[in-house]
């Protein structure tokens, strides 16, 4: 083989190389840190149990939430139409976390309730972020769904 | 009557824009040099049509219009008047309307100082930015008319995001959209020299300040973000790889990218078909970015403005351009290419490494932030990518980068040499280690900080080494000149962001904690006790404001206010309290009331210690300072006398660089 060709294939190879060992590291990451939405009923209905953490999606009940008398440690039921899943969460709260309120918890299953390590609650009352409306609205199709209406605009 | 009039302003500018995509192109295909002299004038009128626009509709915000719609729902009588002209970017409709004032700038710009251009080149170049703004002119009128009217006119409007009534965004949208904007001129560039079959490499030159300069700005944008993101979210996080952050971080790294291959070929005159592809994936991803944050495709913390029609009308746009500019990539690029070859170990091979990890990093943020997107279209299952993802393969496709840094400017271009390559390892090796140990001592073994210290020293040293050996070895006046001193200024700057990012990722403390009055907490070294709470008021809103007594080893060091406010319609904010530092932030935040007696009771409190933390704008701003600096460099303008001397009796070299 001569000189320039044995280079090529040395490049070659080099960039064959690189490529599969990225590739291989972003399927790795991507696969680690997928979290799939599910609502309270599709997790009763066992669609998470495949899931180490996943991220739970609904509407906080009105009058489910109950702090601690000495801690951070929070207490609150989410719901969707037909299902309700008891989570607990230690930490702030965010600013829009109210009772009726669409929130995300991201955390993983212990027993029969949710332990949050993050919780997320978009915006305000009458606007659901769109992953959520659309995982309520698969989870009972047909069945109403609170409404985006007026749906105020934010930039970055 | 004015918003009418605003409207009619908007409708000239988009014929105005339509000639100067439409004449010069044509005058330049058929040699026609009139029509090539309407470039200019389309430009100006419609940079004064469109600046009309923009101040007819800061005019309704200022005086209370609420009969236009989106005055009524980003303002009510409340807003302060300086967030009031805010406001006209806080939302979709007025922020498309800056984005195409930006552009009208940037393109008035380039026709004040094109003017020593080859006409057809810089008729070319016109044209194509004309053809931008044609695209977001229509889709201002057709889809996200500013101007719409509200009737009957309510007596009161809505309110300005609280989130974005922040100093820091006052000039965030405004700065980032500078540079966003500003890689359009790149691509009209690298249109205009596929178009014209431009054989020479002169045209990089022109195009280098522009790219410079955008690069610059669009830092600074992302600084400004990232501050805001620290200061106002009360997560005290500086980076989230939340989508629309992401939708300007990969502009930014290809942009970072482009600017080192459009070196080489200015220089050289390689890698020109690169260079080209570059700058058209950069602009590609500043739309891009619109198209994520504007479609309400992906849900975050930016983006709620979801309608379908805007979404659609962006993703037809973008694929005109992306297909369109590819489609004559593919037929011309292979008439522009050419260049010298260099050795395996050579400045164009480093810069290339750099290149290429830049490209890919940039790939994986885009995979990560549409595969969500992906998924969903694939009935895969609504899905987020986490931060770890990108926070696992960032730093690894970086770590090449770091490491070729302090080498690049010592390699030659073309061929390689080996002796002074050695000495530079051996002395930023050294440091870097010896550094490493004494912080390892401090850190207490933390593996990330120890790393953050190396890293920074490894190329700090790198950098000064250099900045040493122009003093050394060049005469005065002749050792920095402001290309070479923009880009050693913003290499450092990468040391500054390596300070910042390692350390304070790793030895920051945060702690959330219920606090009653009177009760202390000690975090990083720090007494923080609460004092209670008291009710304050502002402009437009009022706020439970708490009182934290900060003393180090029983000194004082600070009292912090952090704040709860709650805006018209009862929307509640969090305003942190920080206590910057060189060395360290102090930063307290409040969360809810733990008791039925909000004043008196327990709240729950955030209390972080953040070493470092301002490091990384710090390190930010000296990269878009680097930017700016190089733009600056002599050099780049196109010099009057050397055209003259191509008539006179051309020397040789000059003369093929200004031919073309």
């Amino acid at each position: 083989m001569n000189p320039t060709r044995q280079r090529r294939l040395i490049i070659v190879l080099s960039i064959v190389a690189a490529a599969v060992v990225a590739v291989g590291l972003t399927v790795f990451a991507l696969q680690r840190n997928m979290n799939y939405l599910f609502t309270p009923s599709q997790v009763e209905a066992g669609k998470a149990r495949a899931y180490d953490t996943f991220r739970l999606g609904g509407m906080v009940k009105a009058g489910s939430i109950s702090h601690s008398e000495n801690s951070l440690r929070v207490a609150f039921t989410v719901v969707d139409a037909s299902g309700a899943m008891p989570v607990v969460y230690d930490g702030i709260l965010p600013d829009l976390f109210r009772d009726n309120q669409s929130v995300i918890a991201t955390g993983h299953m212990d027993g029969h309730h949710f332990v949050a390590t993050e919780v997320l609650a978009k915006h305000d009352e009458t606007y659901m972020p769109k992953e959520l409306k659309d995982a309520m609205a698969k989870a009972h199709a047909g069945r109403h769904v609170a409404q985006a209406t007026a749906t105020p605009e934010t930039t970055p | 009557m004015t918003p009418e009039l605003g409207q009619l302003a908007l409708v000239l500018a988009l014929l105005l824009s339509l000639a100067q995509g439409v004449l010069p192109l044509v005058g330049a295909w058929r040699g026609n040099r009139a029509l090539m002299a309407t470039a200019r004038p389309a430009a100006a009128g419609q940079a004064v049509f469109v600046a009309l626009a923009f101040l007819i509709l800061v005019w309704a915000f200022l005086r209370f219009d609420f009969s236009v719609q989106y005055v009524a729902d980003n303002a009510n009588l409340q807003l302060p008047w300086y967030y009031r002209i805010a406001a006209v970017w806080g939302a979709h409709k007025g922020s498309l309307l800056l984005w195409i004032l930006i552009l009208n700038g940037w393109t008035l710009a380039l026709a004040i100082f094109s003017r020593q251009l080859p006409e057809a080149f810089a008729a070319r170049v016109l044209g194509v930015l004309g053809l931008v703004s044609v695209g977001f002119l229509s889709f201002t009128l057709f889809t996200s008319d500013p101007f719409t009217r509200l009737l009957p006119m309510p007596a009161n409007g809505a309110d300005l995001n609280p989130v974005l009534q922040d100093p820091g965004m006052t000039f965030h949208p405004p700065v980032l959209y500078m540079g966003y904007v500003g890689f359009s001129v790149a691509f009209a560039f690298s249109i205009a020299a596929l178009l014209g079959g431009e054989l020479e490499q002169a045209w990089v030159r022109w195009a280098r300040p522009w790219t410079n300069a955008a690069w610059g700005f669009l830092s600074c944008g992302i600084v400004a973000g990232s501050w805001w993101a620290y200061a106002e979210l009360g997560w005290g996080g500086w980076w989230f790889w939340d989508p629309v952050e992401n939708a300007s971080f990969m502009p930014w790294l290809v942009g970072a990218a482009l600017i080192h291959a459009q070196a080489i070929t200015e220089k050289r005159g390689s890698l020109r078909a690169w260079t080209i592809l570059l700058s058209i994936f950069a602009f590609s991803l500043s739309l891009l970015g619109t198209f994520l944050v504007r479609s309400g495709v992906l849900t975050s913390v930016h983006a709620f403005a979801s309608d379908p029609r805007r979404g659609l009308y962006i993703l037809c746009f973008l694929a005109v351009v992306v297909g369109g500019s590819l489609l004559l990539y593919a037929l011309r690029a292979p008439k522009v290419m050419g260049g010298r070859p260099f050795a395996t170990v050579s400045r164009e091979s480093a810069l290339l490494v750099g290149n290429l990890m830049l490209t890919v990093a940039a790939a994986m943020v885009m995979l990560g932030t549409l595969f969500p997107l992906i998924a969903d279209a694939f009935q895969l299952g609504k899905v987020s990518v986490g931060p770890p993802y990108f926070g696992l393969l960032f730093p690894l496709l970086m770590a090449p980068v770091v490491l070729l840094l302090p080498f690049g400017p010592y390699l030659r271009w073309g061929k390689g040499e080996g002796g002074q390559l050695k000495s530079v390892l051996l002395r930023c090796g050294v440091a870097a280690l010896a550094c490493a140990i004494v912080a390892a001592f401090f850190v207490g073994g933390r593996l990330k900080a120890v790393v953050g210290v190396a890293a920074a020293v490894w190329v700090g040293v790198g950098v000064l080494l250099y900045v040493a050996k122009r003093w050394r070895e060049m005469p005065r006046g002749r050792r920095y000149p402001a290309e070479m001193a923009g880009m050693l200024l913003a290499h450092f700057g990468v040391a500054v962001f390596l300070v910042g990012v390692l350390l304070s990722e790793s030895l920051s403390v945060s702690r959330d904690v219920r606090m009653a009055p009177g009760d202390s907490q000690t975090v990083g070294g720090y007494q923080f006790r609460f004092d209670g709470i008291r009710q304050t008021t502002g402009p437009n809103w009022h706020a439970e404001q708490a009182s934290v007594t900060v003393t180090r080893d029983g000194k004082p060091v600070d009292v912090m206010h952090p704040q709860k406010r709650t805006y018209a319609h009862e929307q509640v904010q969090t305003e942190s309290a920080v206590d910057p530092g060189i060395t360290r932030d102090l930063y307290v935040a409040l969360g809810e009331p733990m008791d039925p007696a909000r004043l008196q009771g327990a709240w729950a409190l955030r209390v972080y210690y953040k070493p470092f933390v301002r490091w990384i704008w710090g390190g930010g701003l000296f990269m878009m300072l680097g930017g700016f600096v190089a733009a600056t460099d002599r050099r780049f303008r196109v010099r009057r006398e050397a055209r003259e001397r191509v008539v006179a009796g051309p020397v040789e070299s000059t003369a093929r660089e200004v031919r073309a």
